[in-house]
C-alpha cells in the first residue's frame, strides 16, 4: 500500500452528497436558446469567428483561441447565430460579458469529425487540437489543458495525478463519472499520459465514493493506473492538498505543480478528453448537480450555453427557495436570479433555502480564537490576513502571504465570529491587483513622457542643426555674388532680419488663424449637412461602403462600451 | 561619582564618533527623493497640481514648494502614499479638486479637422494623425490627462469614462450589520 | 454582494463564552463548599457592574448593545476577578476593579477583542495596588478551625462594613497560603515548619486547593470541548513544574514541592481560564508556548522573589506585553515556502 500524506487543517462539513449520488444521470433535453460566453477559460476571450445570421453544425468553432492560453468555443448543436452581445455570466460582479447567442434548429446535426489516432501524432500537434477543441480544465478552475501539459524539454513528469476527490458538499458530478464512465475516464488518462509520460498515474478519490473507487478500480485493473482512496477532508480536492497526499510534495508558491514533475488533471476533464480524442467531439457539453431545495435532485448532462435557469427547472425547485448557488456551497457563486448561461466550469447549481442555507448571522469581532489558523490548508494565519486586510495594510497582507490563500473558505466556515473572511482576502487581492496594474500604468505612462522629451528635444537639435547648416551654406555662398558689397552693409542687415523674421512669424501665425477659422467654418458646415466627406468626389458605391463602416463603427463603439476590456490581454492572476 | 562621570563622557564621546563616521560613511548622494516622490505620482503627466508633468511636481514636493494634495488623478490613496513616504500628516483634497472617475479621451472623427494641436499637447503621445488628416486616440495608452481637450479648436475631443466590466471589478469592502462602511480611511475603526 | 462560503458551523462567541462559564462552576461550587457563600455575592456583584459597564460604554462607543451584551464575555471577565480577590471585599472594591476592567482596559482598547490585556488581571492589579488592605483579608475556610460567619452576616459586612458584636475580623480572615508561606520564610521557618501549620493541606492551603483542583477540572472539560488548545495550560504547569522542582531539589528547606505552585493561588485558575483568553495571548503555535512557558517563570519568579504575595496577575499582564512581538516572531511556514519565519 502506498503511503498517504496529509496537509495541515481541513474540515468536515456534512456532505449533503447523498441526495443527488443515487440517481443515474440523465441528458437535459434540448434548450430554447444557448449563450455562449467568449470568456470561459483562465486567459484570453475567445475571438469570434461567425457573424451574426450564420448557420451553424453542432461541433462547429464559433470563437478560435487567441494567444497561448485561451481555448476555443463550439457550437453545442446546430442552429443559427442570433446576436453576438453582453449577456449576464456568472461573475460575482453580476455584470455582462460578450456572449454569442444561438437559436437551436432542432436538428442537432453534427458537422463531420472523426476520432484521432493521437498516438500518430507530434505531442505538440495533438496539444494544438486540445487548444482547438476548447478543452480546459473541468475541475473549477477552467486553466486550457495544452498549457498545462505544454512541457519544456527539461521539465519531466514524475506523477500524473489525476484529481476525482470531489471534496467540495453537494456536488456529485465527478462521482456520477466515474461511476458511469470509468472507461472513458481511463482513455482519456492515456492521452494525458500519452503527453506527460509520467513514472507513475494516480486517481485520487475521497473515501465517501466507494462505488465510484470500485467502477475505477475495475477500469483500471491490470493496468499502471492506481486508484488511491484519499480520507474525506475538505479541502482535499485542491490540486496543491490532492498533491500534498497522494505524492507528499509540496507545489512551491507561485509555481504550477510541472514544477515539482506533477501534472494534475480533473476526471471530468478526462473525460473530455476522451470524447474528443475517441470520439472527435469538442468541448460542448458536461455534467452538473443539480441539488438542493429541488424535488429531484440528480446530475444531469449540459450543453454548454444552456441557460441555468433551465438546467433547474428540470429538477423541479421546490417553492420555498432563497436564491442559487452556482458551483458549491464552500466557494460558488451566490445569485439571486439565474439569468446567467452554464459555461465550461459549472459543475453544480445549488437552489437554496432557508432551512438548508440558514443566513450566517452577524458578523462579531475576531477574538482571535484560531479556529481559522487550526483548519488553513494553506497553514496561514487567517486572522492577521484579515486584520491586515481589514486596515487595508495591503503590503503587510502579502507579507503575511495572501496570494497563497487558496479561497476555499475553511477559515470562514469555522469563524465562531462569523466574519466574511474569504471577502475580506478577495477585497484586498483584488484592490492589490488593481494598484499593480496601474503602477505598471504609470511606469509605461513614464516611459512615454520621457521619451516624447527626448523626442521633442531631439527635433529642436536637428532643426538647429539644419537652420546652421542652411546659415552656412549662405554664409559659403555670399562671397562669390556679393563681394562688392560693403562690409558694413551684414552688421546693420541684422536687425532688419529679425524684424523681418518676426515679420513673418506673424503673418505665419496669422495665416494658422485664418486656416483654423476656414476649417472651424468647414467643420461647421460639414456637421450640419451630418455628412462625413473625407474625399471630394465620391462615386455611389464608395458612399455606399462608408455608411456600411460607419454602422460597423457605432456598433463596435456600442459593444466597446458594454464589453470593456473583453478582449484586453488578460490580467496577471 | 567621578568615574560615573567619565563613564558617561565616555559613552558619549564613542556614540558621536560612530553617529560622525556614519554621517561620512553613509552618505546619501544625489536626491533619490524626487525619484521617490515621482514613482508614487500616477504618471498622468496632467499639469492638474500646477507644474508641467509629474516630475516637475515631485521636485517640488522635496523641495517643500508644493502641497501634497494637489494630485486628483493619485486620488487619495496617492495622498496618503506620499504623506507615508514624507512622514508628514494626510491632507484631503481641497474643494472640488478630488479625483474624478477614470476616463479617456475620444475624438469625433467627424468633426476632427486634422490640426495637430491636439497631438502637440499629449504628454504620453497617445494620439495619432497628421496634419490634415484625421486623428485618433490609442484609448490603451490614454492617461486621462485631458490635456487635449483646451487645444482643439472644433471642440471634436471628449472624455469618455472607462465602464467598470468583469476584468476590472473589484470585490468590495465587507460591509456587514456589525461593520459600520469606513469613513474612507484605512484609520477609520471599524466595530 | 455576499462571498463564499455560504454555510458555517454554529459555533458562536457567545456559545464558546458560555463554556468557560460552565465550565468555572466546579471551581466555584467548592469555593462555596470551603468558604462559604459569600463568594456568590461578589460574583453577582461584579456580574451586574460588567454588564452595566459594558452597556454604558457600548451607548457611549455607539455600538449595537444586543450582540455584544450576549456575548457572554464581560460576564467572564466579572467571574474572573471576583474569583481572584477576596470573597469577603467590601461591595465597592469588586464594582470599583469591575467596572475599571471593563470601562478602561477592554473598551478604551476598543471593546471585544481588540484588548491587549487582560481584564480581569488588570482590574485585581489596580485593586491590589490601591487597595493593599482590602486584598489580603481572605475568608478562612471552614476546616480550618476559625469563628465562622453566617451568610446574613458576610452580607452585612460585604455591603455596611459592620460585623456581629463580638466578632473580629482577624478571626475571621487569614493569609493565603502562599502570603504564610513567604512571611514565615522570612522569619528564619523552614518550608517544613511551615507545612505544620493548620492552614495547609495535602497539597498547598486547605480549602484552596481544592477550588484549584476544581478549576482544572473545569479546564479538562474545555479541552474535551475544544474550547481551547492544550499547548497554554500543559506548557504553563509544566514549566512551573520544573521551575519549583529545581529549586526545590537544590534547597528543600526554602522552597516548596513544586505541587504547592500548581495548587495555591491563582495558579490553576490562570493555566486554565486566564492565560488561556485567546484576545490577550498569542496566535501561533509556538507563540502560545513561549508564552505559557514565560508566565510561568515570571510567576515563580514574583512568588519567590517579588514583593506581591501572587505572580500570577503581573506575570500575565507583563507577558501581554509581549504577545505582538511573539507573534510576529513565531509565524508558521506557509504551505509552498520554504522554512520557518515570514
Amino acid at each position: 500500500m502506498r503511503q498517504l500524506y496529509r496537509y495541515h487543517g481541513g474540515i468536515h462539513p456534512t456532505e449533503h452528497k447523498l441526495e443527488s449520488s443515487e440517481l443515474p444521470s440523465k441528458s437535459a433535453p434540448l434548450p430554447s436558446r444557448l449563450i455562449l460566453p467568449l470568456h470561459q477559460h483562465i486567459g484570453n476571450g475567445a475571438k469570434v469567428e461567425v457573424q451574426v445570421g450564420d448557420k451553424v453544425l453542432k461541433g462547429q468553432m464559433l470563437a478560435s483561441a487567441q494567444g497561448m492560453i485561451s481555448a476555443a468555443i463550439h457550437a453545442p448543436t446546430s442552429g443559427t447565430v442570433a446576436a453576438i452581445e453582453p449577456h449576464v455570466v456568472a461573475h460575482p460582479s453580476a455584470l455582462d460579458g460578450l456572449c454569442i447567442h444561438l437559436v437551436p434548429d432542432g436538428e442537432d446535426r453534427w458537422m463531420a469529425h472523426a476520432p484521432l489516432d493521437f498516438h500518430s501524432l507530434a505531442k505538440r500537434e495533438l496539444l494544438d487540437s486540445l487548444r482547438a477543441a476548447g478543452i480546459v480544465g473541468l475541475g473549477g478552475a477552467t486553466f486550457p489543458t495544452h498549457v498545462k501539459y505544454s512541457l519544456t524539454p527539461e521539465q519531466r513528469i514524475q506523477t500524473l495525478v489525476i484529481n476525482g476527490a470531489e471534496c467540495e458538499p453537494w456536488i456529485t458530478t465527478d462521482d456520477r463519472l466515474m461511476r458511469e464512465h470509468a472507461a472513458g475516464i481511463v482513455s482519456g488518462i492515456r492521452v494525458l499520459q500519452h503527453l506527460s509520460e509520467p513514472a507513475e498515474v494516480l486517481i485520487g478519490i475521497e473515501d465517501n465514493k466507494p462505488q465510484a473507487i470500485a467502477a475505477m478500480r475495475e477500469a483500471c485493473a491490470g493496468s499502471d493506473i492506481e486508484v488511491m482512496a484519499v480520507p474525506t477532508l475538505y479541502p482535499s480536492g485542491g490540486e496543491k492538498q490532492l498533491i500534498r497526499i497522494l505524492t507528499g510534495k509540496e507545489v512551491p508558491s507561485g509555481d504550477r505543480p510541472t514544477s515539482i514533475g506533477v501534472a494534475c488533471s480533473n476526471v471530468a476533464t478526462a473525460y473530455a478528453i476522451h470524447r474528443f480524442v475517441d470520439h472527435g467531439e469538442p468541448l460542448i457539453s458536461r455534467q452538473v448537480t443539480v441539488t438542493g431545495n429541488v424535488r429531484t435532485p440528480q446530475n444531469l448532462e449540459v450543453l454548454i450555453g444552456t441557460p441555468l435557469a433551465e438546467i433547474v427547472r428540470l429538477a423541479e425547485p421546490l417553492p420555498d427557495g432563497t436564491g442559487y448557488i452556482i458551483g458549491g456551497p464552500m466557494m460558488g457563486l451566490h445569485v439571486d436570479e439565474l439569468d446567467a448561461p452554464m459555461v465550461k466550469a459549472t459543475n453544480c447549481i445549488i437552489v437554496k433555502s432557508a432551512q438548508l442555507f440558514p443566513p450566517a448571522p452577524p458578523a462579531m469581532p475576531c477574538i482571535r480564537c484560531t479556529r481559522c489558523a487550526e483548519v488553513c490548508p494553506a497553514d496561514l494565519q487567517p486572522q492577521e490576513l484579515h486584520w491586515f486586510a481589514k486596515a487595508r495594510d495591503f503590503g503587510k497582507a502579502q507579507e503575511y502571504h495572501l496570494f497563497d490563500c487558496i479561497e476555499c473558505g475553511s477559515c470562514a466556515y469555522v469563524c465562531p465570529s462569523h466574519i466574511p473572511l474569504v471577502q475580506y482576502y478577495r477585497f484586498a487581492k483584488s484592490e492589490i491587483w488593481q494598484r499593480e496594474q496601474e503602477l505598471q500604468a504609470a511606469e509605461i505612462a513614464r516611459e512615454r513622457h520621457e521619451y516624447r522629451l527626448f523626442r521633442i528635444e531631439r527635433e529642436k537639435q536637428e532643426k538647429a542643426e539644419r537652420l546652421a547648416q542652411k546659415e552656412k551654406a549662405v554664409q559659403a555662398a555670399k562671397p562669390a555674388v556679393a563681394t562688392p558689397l560693403p562690409v558694413a552693409a551684414p552688421a546693420d542687415a541684422d536687425p532688419n532680419d529679425t524684424l523681418q523674421m518676426r515679420v513673418d512669424a506673424d503673418i505665419a501665425r496669422a495665416n494658422m488663424q485664418l486656416r483654423i477659422d476656414a476649417a472651424v467654418a468647414r467643420a461647421k458646415e460639414q456637421a450640419a449637412t451630418a455628412q462625413p466627406r473625407n474625399t471630394e468626389v465620391l462615386t455611389p458605391q464608395q458612399q455606399a461602403e462608408i455608411a456600411e463602416i460607419e454602422a460597423r463603427r457605432a456598433k463596435i463603439r456600442e459593444m466597446a462600451s458594454h464589453a470593456g476590456a473583453d478582449d484586453e490581454p488578460p490580467k496577471q492572476s | 561619582m567621578i568615574s560615573a562621570l567619565w563613564v558617561m563622557v565616555g559613552i558619549s564621546l564613542l556614540l558621536g564618533a560612530v553617529l560622525g563616521y556614519s554621517a561620512i560613511k553613509f552618505k546619501v548622494e544625489g536626491n533619490p527623493l524626487v525619484e521617490k516622490i515621482d514613482a508614487v505620482l500616477p504618471q498622468t503627466q496632467c499639469g492638474q497640481c500646477g507644474y508641467p508633468g509629474c516630475k516637475p511636481y515631485a521636485e517640488a514636493i522635496a523641495k517643500g514648494e508644493a502641497d501634497i494634495n494637489r494630485c486628483p488623478p493619485g486620488g487619495e490613496e496617492g495622498i496618503r502614499k506620499l504623506a507615508d513616504l514624507l512622514g508628514v500628516e494626510y491632507k484631503p483634497f481641497g474643494e472640488g479638486a478630488g479625483p474624478k472617475a477614470k476616463a479617456v479621451a475620444f475624438i469625433d472623427e467627424n468633426t476632427c479637422i486634422g490640426c495637430t494641436l491636439c497631438l502637440q499637447a499629449c504628454p504620453v503621445d497617445a494620439i495619432v494623425g497628421a496634419a490634415k488628416q484625421m486623428h485618433t486616440i490609442v484609448a490603451s495608452e490614454c492617461t486621462g490627462c485631458e490635456l487635449c481637450i483646451a487645444p482643439c479648436p472644433v471642440d471634436c475631443i471628449s472624455m469618455v469614462p472607462l465602464p467598470e466590466n468583469i476584468q476590472t471589478w473589484k470585490w468590495p469592502y465587507p460591509v456587514y450589520a456589525l461593520t459600520p462602511a469606513p469613513l474612507n480611511q484605512p484609520e477609520a475603526e471599524s466595530v | 454582494m455576499r462571498s463564499s462560503p455560504f454555510i458555517s458551523t454554529p459555533a458562536s462567541v457567545s456559545q464558546i463564552m458560555l463554556h468557560v462559564l460552565v465550565a468555572l462552576i466546579p471551581g466555584i461550587a467548592l469555593y462555596v463548599w470551603y468558604f462559604g457563600p459569600a463568594i456568590l455575592v461578589s460574583i453577582t456583584l461584579a456580574s451586574v457592574t460588567a454588564l452595566a459597564t459594558e452597556a454604558v460604554m457600548l451607548k457611549l462607543r455607539k455600538r449595537p448593545l444586543r450582540p455584544f451584551l450576549s456575548d457572554n464575555s464581560a460576564l467572564i471577565t466579572a467571574w474572573a476577578l471576583a474569583l481572584s480577590i477576596p470573597s469577603l471585599a467590601p461591595w465597592w472594591l469588586v464594582v470599583v476593579g469591575t467596572a475599571f476592567a471593563i470601562a478602561v482596559s477592554k473598551h478604551l482598547y476598543g471593546g471585544l477583542g481588540n484588548n491587549p490585556f487582560n481584564p480581569a488581571m488588570i482590574g485585581y492589579a489596580v485593586l491590589i495596588i490601591s487597595f493593599p488592605a482590602h486584598m489580603t483579608q481572605w475568608l478562612a475556610p471552614h476546616l480550618a478551625g476559625h469563628v465562622e460567619l453566617g451568610f446574613i452576616d458576610q452580607l452585612g459586612y460585604i455591603f455596611n462594613g459592620t460585623l456581629p458584636a463580638g466578632t473580629k475580623l482577624d478571626a475571621l480572615t487569614m493569609a493565603t497560603s502562599l502570603d504564610t508561606l513567604k512571611t514565615q520564610l522570612h522569619l528564619g521557618h523552614t518550608v517544613n515548619e511551615i507545612r505544620e501549620m493548620p492552614i495547609y493541606g495535602y497539597l498547598a492551603g486547605k480549602g484552596s486547593e481544592m477550588v484549584a483542583i476544581g478549576f482544572a477540572l473545569g479546564g479538562l472539560y474545555m479541552l474535551y470541548q475544544r474550547i481551547i488548545y492544550w499547548h497554554v495550560p500543559v506548557t504553563f504547569l509544566v514549566t512551573l513544574f520544573a521551575m519549583a522542582g529545581i529549586f526545590h531539589l537544590i534547597d528543600p528547606a526554602h522552597h516548596v514541592a513544586p505541587l504547592f505552585h500548581w495548587f495555591s493561588g491563582a495558579a490553576m485558575l490562570a493555566a486554565f481560564f486566564i492565560l488561556t483568553d485567546p484576545v490577550t495571548s498569542p496566535t501561533t503555535v509556538k507563540g502560545k508556548v513561549i508564552f505559557a512557558a514565560g508566565a510561568a517563570v515570571l510567576t515563580f519568579l514574583i512568588r519567590t522573589y517579588g514583593g506581591f504575595p501572587d505572580g500570577v496577575a503581573f506575570a500575565t499582564l507583563l507577558m501581554n506585553i509581549c504577545v505582538p512581538l511573539i507573534d510576529a516572531w513565531t509565524q508558521p511556514k506557509v504551505f509552498g515556502h520554504k522554512g520557518g519565519g515570514k
